[in-house]
């Protein structure tokens, strides 16, 4: 990943198809374009030296954050299913499941 | 004609038996109905945050210590993508780079002799809800989902390709159930999917050094299954390998019905599960003072209680490996042998009576069971006071089960103590010799085989309760002077 | 006496304590000024008109019986809709969650509501948080009180916006990246964003975990220091929430900074910055210096760096939260779909706005096989660097000053380029990164009359600092009581 297009096409149906996003014909080239863009802007952070620094996931350090095993009221099932946009019953209904 | 080696790995999940879920207050529990055990956080709304539950992570360092694991001083959850419906945040929060624990082994013998079954590593996972199809996968028009099991701690346990038989995974299977339910970690129910089984595997021609291509293989929900979803899969890989055509490596799941595996023709889009660490969960730092109570905790396993019993009690192998096979009863056993001080006698009985009636490892029913181990000790002093005989023992075992009296208790109600009073027990004796000139006869002609017979009519006009010693004497001083 | 909508949030409960005002009365008012002017300013996604007013009926209850709850009791406050409300729409902006009602309250909305504080309604935001403008809320886009014509920051728009138009006299935004405190400079109102860990999260509908936080936009720093009061402290909801202990924000307010170190970032002061932006700042500086602050140059020399590595981290954290959007459990569902696969795709990409997809796909893609350590891990490398930046500014200073954003609030659809939307934020996202508590305060206006935001950053849990100086400057300046020029 020198120089040309850092992301192509395929790498746009690719990622669109991982995060379940329908992307139409000019919505995918334009989403190339800019993601090429957004990328170029990023590619700064490769020029930075970081041999042997730790990397962050919290800005304030904390560990063994933990609760006793103790029992709390669940939601009332109406309140859990109220939002639902399809039901059977008591569950959620979702279309045909076809294995990708 | 090239003989091929099997080449196994066991990828095991344990419902860790907390009271609560992972990651939220809910129940764990088992068969409520469906979508009344959730909450924001296990259902995956808008805003709701995790909270570790500090007992799943003790109980994941209890069998890291029981299976002989490296518990990693510093591990973490992370994130694993993939969208499922039964999945609320189409995440799950597992562990990846750094999980709880590595490195341990189990020892197995599947037949040829004790092995040692390496163990990658030990981790800590929140389970998926219910998916109920409305008919088969294949053809439902749609499927609907419960929460309730979602959230659900699951242990995940991953063995080295170490396997070479079906017949290995089955032992691995069992003695890693064992550990676990001697933990008192997971019940071990594999019907009801508590613990399940994931195998990888793949054959190789004998001697080769890399591993041939491997399949995976799921939905075995049996330590039966498990078997012959192997053996089944081995024929059908060497047929394969031997006709030339090439395995690919794919998901199958095992048809119990069909006793075939069937492809999932599911992996021409291969998974990116995009792993990172999990930002609304900090890191978990185990520290030895942590591990050393967690150590604390562990029951004597049934490997080590096993090879004790033999040695304590003077037990077989064979008996010894049944009665290790639940802790309960392995307690039981103990107790009863401790307060009879008749091991031997008391290993029979479990294994010849008691385990008629009760699964020998079901904790439940072997704790549930209506002749405790004083009972049972009760039953034995009967027999050693020579109360009751052996035959009558039996029954008065049954009569207690059925009702959960003490031996003593029946024995007085029913009247079936031994009679050994000579008087009572002579005059039975000449009534019988009187009755049986010709077997006298035959005995005074030496054909001994007939006193067995004698002894036999004497028990059977005193209804068994005659004590057969006493009887026996008083035959061999009456007989000549007929 | 002047309309109570005029009034700090202080002031108000003085009033009802000397019984010289109601919660009805104000929040009567409060609803009349919405109805008025929101056609205009367009802050408000939802107004909870009878909710406000049987709870003020409450409060007034409390006060004739001489109980209120303290010094939030019966003021009327708004709420980001990225906030959680029990019975009440919750929709972040987005097409996606139309209709979702939690079942439940943010942990912060159960701690005003139990503080008496009363809610007007929620407000108006980019969609799912990503934004620097509301130009990108899946409804419609907020407008600058001080310029119609003008976006009013973002992406907490409509929290800044309210208080600015006196819709409400406190609210509540979040901040991911700078969502407070950009918002707070283009709008003319004080806005704070707390310590990472400060205040609980749970209920704040995750745009990235590791970075948002949730924070007050005020008339004054009193006002600020009520409300940090009342929502900061741990959760055991929130496992990132911190249990260092909360002073008492409002004693803190005084005591004045005579002898306070400053530090100044140079790099903060780049070429291409507007003019009127650098001059209101550099006198604000001075105006801090005749206060008794000492203030001297410091170095942030990963500041360039800060922004490539939060559009890595933030994106992919997003598009890890905003997976649960499928159609399944709530929100948006698009009907007539082959299959499932179909149907989410489909939900996703109606539901979805155009930034959010971008975002999901550079996110997405970042953590994707093969990328992890190029972005993501180096990301979060470089995350450190900066943090080590203010570690050692703060060795040699106090509080560090400077200007919030490069310029002020644009016009709308003035940035197409995602790029230069972005670099709105490169003077706050620095501070998400680090974890640190950071304020933007009117500092000054434009020949233009618009508001020119300043900008303090204190050490991790040091909020106090930060209202103590935002407090002296306001005892010396009067930008935050300018009202912005609006007619009904
Ligand atoms: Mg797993
Ligand atoms: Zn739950």
């Amino acid at each position: 990943m020198t120089s040309g297009a850092r992301i192509s096409l395929k790498d746009v149906e690719h990622v669109a198809r991982l995060a379940r996003l329908e992307l139409s014909a000019d919505e995918k080239e334009r989403m190339r374009k800019e993601l090429d863009g957004i990328l170029s802007y990023i590619d700064k952070l490769r020029a930075l030296d970081t041999a042997g620094v730790e990397p962050t996931s919290h800005a304030v350090p904390l560990t063994n954050v933990m609760r006793d095993d103790t029992e709390v009221a669940s939601l009332p099932q109406d309140e859990m299913l109220a939002n639902a946009p399809d039901r059977h019953g008591e569950m959620f209904r979702v279309p045909k499941i076809i294995e990708e | 004609m090239t003989t091929y080696e099997t080449v196994i790995g066991l990828e095991v999940h344990a419902q860790l038996a907390t009271r609560t879920k992972m990651f939220c207050g809910c129940r764990a529990a088992f068969g409520a109905e469906p979508n009344t055990q959730t909450c924001p956080v296990c259902q995956g709304m808008p805003g709701s945050l995790p909270v570790i539950n500090r007992r799943a992570i003790e109980f994941g360092i209890m069998t890291a210590l029981a299976i002989g694991c490296r518990v990693n001083a510093h591990n973490r959850f992370a994130r694993k993508h993939y969208y499922y419906p039964d999945m609320p945040k189409n995440y799950q929060i597992s562990q990846y780079e750094e999980p709880l624990a590595e490195h341990g082994h189990l020892v197995i013998d599947g037949g040829g002799g004790p092995r040692d079954i390496g163990i990658q590593r030990l981790h800590l996972e929140e389970d998926v809800g219910k998916l109920l199809h409305e008919g088969a996968l294949e053809t439902a028009q749609s499927s609907n989902v419960d929460f309730n099991r979602a959230g659900v701690p699951l242990m995940e346990i991953v063995s080295k390709p170490d396997l070479r038989s079906p017949d290995e995974a089955a032992a691995y299977l069992k003695s890693l159930r064992a550990i676990l339910v001697y933990l008192r970690v997971c019940d071990g129910n594999m019907e009801e999917g508590s613990m399940r089984c994931d195998a990888n595997i793949s054959l190789r021609p004998v001697g080769q050094a890399e591993y041939g291509t491997k399949v995976e293989i799921k939905n075995m929900n049996s330590f039966r299954n498990v078997r012959d979803a192997l053996d089944y899969e081995i024929r059908r890989q060497t047929r394969a390998l031997e006709t030339g055509e090439r395995i690919v490596q794919e998901t199958r799941l095992w048809d119990p019905d069909r006793a075939v595996t069937v492809s999932m023709r599911s992996k021409e889009f291969a998974h990116d599960y995009r792993y990172f660490p999990e930002p609304d969960l900090p890191p978990l730092d185990v520290q030895p003072a942590w591990i050393d109570e967690m150590r604390a905790r562990l029951p004597e396993l049934p490997g080590a209680r096993r090879a004790r019993f033999q040695a304590d009690y003077a037990l077989s192998a064979y008996e010894a490996d049944i009665l290790t096979q639940g802790r309960g009863l392995a307690d039981y056993f103990e107790e009863a042998a401790r307060g009879s001080g008749k091991p031997k006698a008391v290993a029979n009985w479990v294994l010849n009576e008691l385990l008629r009636e009760v699964p020998a490892d079901d904790d439940r029913a072997v704790a549930a069971s209506p002749i405790p181990p004083a009972h049972l000790v009760g039953l034995l002093h009967l027999m050693d006071d020579g109360t009751i005989s052996g035959k009558i023992a039996k029954d008065v075992f049954e009569k207690m089960f059925r009702s959960g009296e003490t031996a003593e208790a029946i024995v007085r109600r029913e009247g079936l103590t031994q009679v050994a009073d000579e008087g009572a027990l002579g005059a039975a004796v000449d009534s019988v010799l009187a009755a049986h000139p010709k077997v006298v006869d035959d005995y005074k002609a030496g054909k001994k085989a007939a006193m067995g017979f004698l002894v036999g009519q004497v028990m059977k006009s005193t209804q068994g309760k005659a004590n057969p010693g006493v009887v026996n004497r008083l035959l061999m001083e009456k007989l000549p002077k007929v | 006496m002047g309309a109570l909508t005029s009034l700090t949030a202080h002031e108000l409960a003085a009033r009802y304590r000397r019984g010289e005002a109601t919660p009805t009365a104000a929040v009567t008012e409060y609803l009349a000024r919405i109805a008025a002017l929101d056609p205009q300013v367009r802050a408000f996604l939802t107004v909870t008109r009878e909710d406000a007013l049987r709870r003020a009926a409450e409060a007034d209850a409390r006060f004739r019986a001489g109980t209120p709850r303290g010094a939030l009791d019966g003021v009327p406050i708004a709420l980001k809709d990225v906030l959680c409300t029990r019975g009440i729409r919750s929709t972040c902006g987005s097409k996606i969650l139309d209709g979702f009602v939690p079942p439940y309250d943010a942990t912060v909305v159960a701690r005003l509501f139990d503080a008496g504080a009363i809610m007007l309604g929620k407000l108006n935001m980019d969609e799912f948080a990503m934004g620097s403008s509301t130009e990108h809320s899946g409804y419609f886009t907020t407008r600058n009180p001080w310029d119609l014509a003008r976006v009013p920051g973002g992406s907490s728009g409509g929290a800044s916006a309210a208080v600015a138009a006196d819709m409400a006299a406190l609210t509540l935004g979040t901040d991911t990246g700078g969502s407070i405190r950009q918002p707070a400079a283009f709008s003319g109102v004080l806005g704070l964003k707390p310590t990472y860990g400060r205040v609980s999260r749970y209920g704040l509908i995750a745009f990235a975990s590791s970075l948002d936080q949730i924070g007050p936009f005020a008339k004054d720093g009193e006002d600020a220091a009520l409300m940090l009061q009342t929502i900061a402290g741990p959760d055991p909801m929130d496992s990132t929430s911190i249990g260092v202990p909360v002073p008492d924000y409002t004693a803190a307010l005084r005591g004045g900074i005579e002898g306070l170190r400053l530090g100044v970032p140079a790099e903060y002061f780049i070429d291409g910055m507007d003019p009127e932006v650098e001059r209101a700042v550099r006198e604000a500086i001075v105006t801090l210096e005749k206060l008794g602050a000492r203030t001297e140059p410091v170095s942030l020399p990963h500041t360039e760096y800060g922004l490539a590595a939060y559009y890595v981290i933030a994106p992919a954290e997003a598009s890890s939260n905003l997976a649960r959007y499928d159609g399944v459990k709530y929100g948006l569902r698009v009907p007539g779909a082959r299959d499932l696969i179909d149907m989410y795709s489909k939900t996703r990409a109606a539901g979805f706005g155009t930034e959010v997809k971008r975002r999901v796909m550079l996110g997405t893609y970042a953590l994707s096989a093969g990328y992890y350590d190029a972005y993501y891990g180096q990301a979060q490398k470089v995350r450190t660097l900066v943090r080590r930046d203010f570690q050692q500014a703060f060795e040699r200073v106090d509080l560090i000053v400077a200007p919030t954003t490069p310029g002020v609030a644009f016009k709308m659809g003035e940035k197409e380029d995602p790029i230069q939307m972005y670099l709105n934020d490169i003077f706050t996202i620095p501070v998400n990164l680090a974890g640190l508590p950071g304020v933007s305060i009117p500092g000054g206006f434009t020949q233009a009359g618009l508001p020119i935001g300043l900008q303090l950053i204190g050490r991790a849990f040091d909020e106090a600092l930060l209202l103590r100086a935002v407090h002296a400057y306001q005892q010396v300046t009067t930008w935050h009581t300018r009202k912005p020029p609006l007619t009904t």
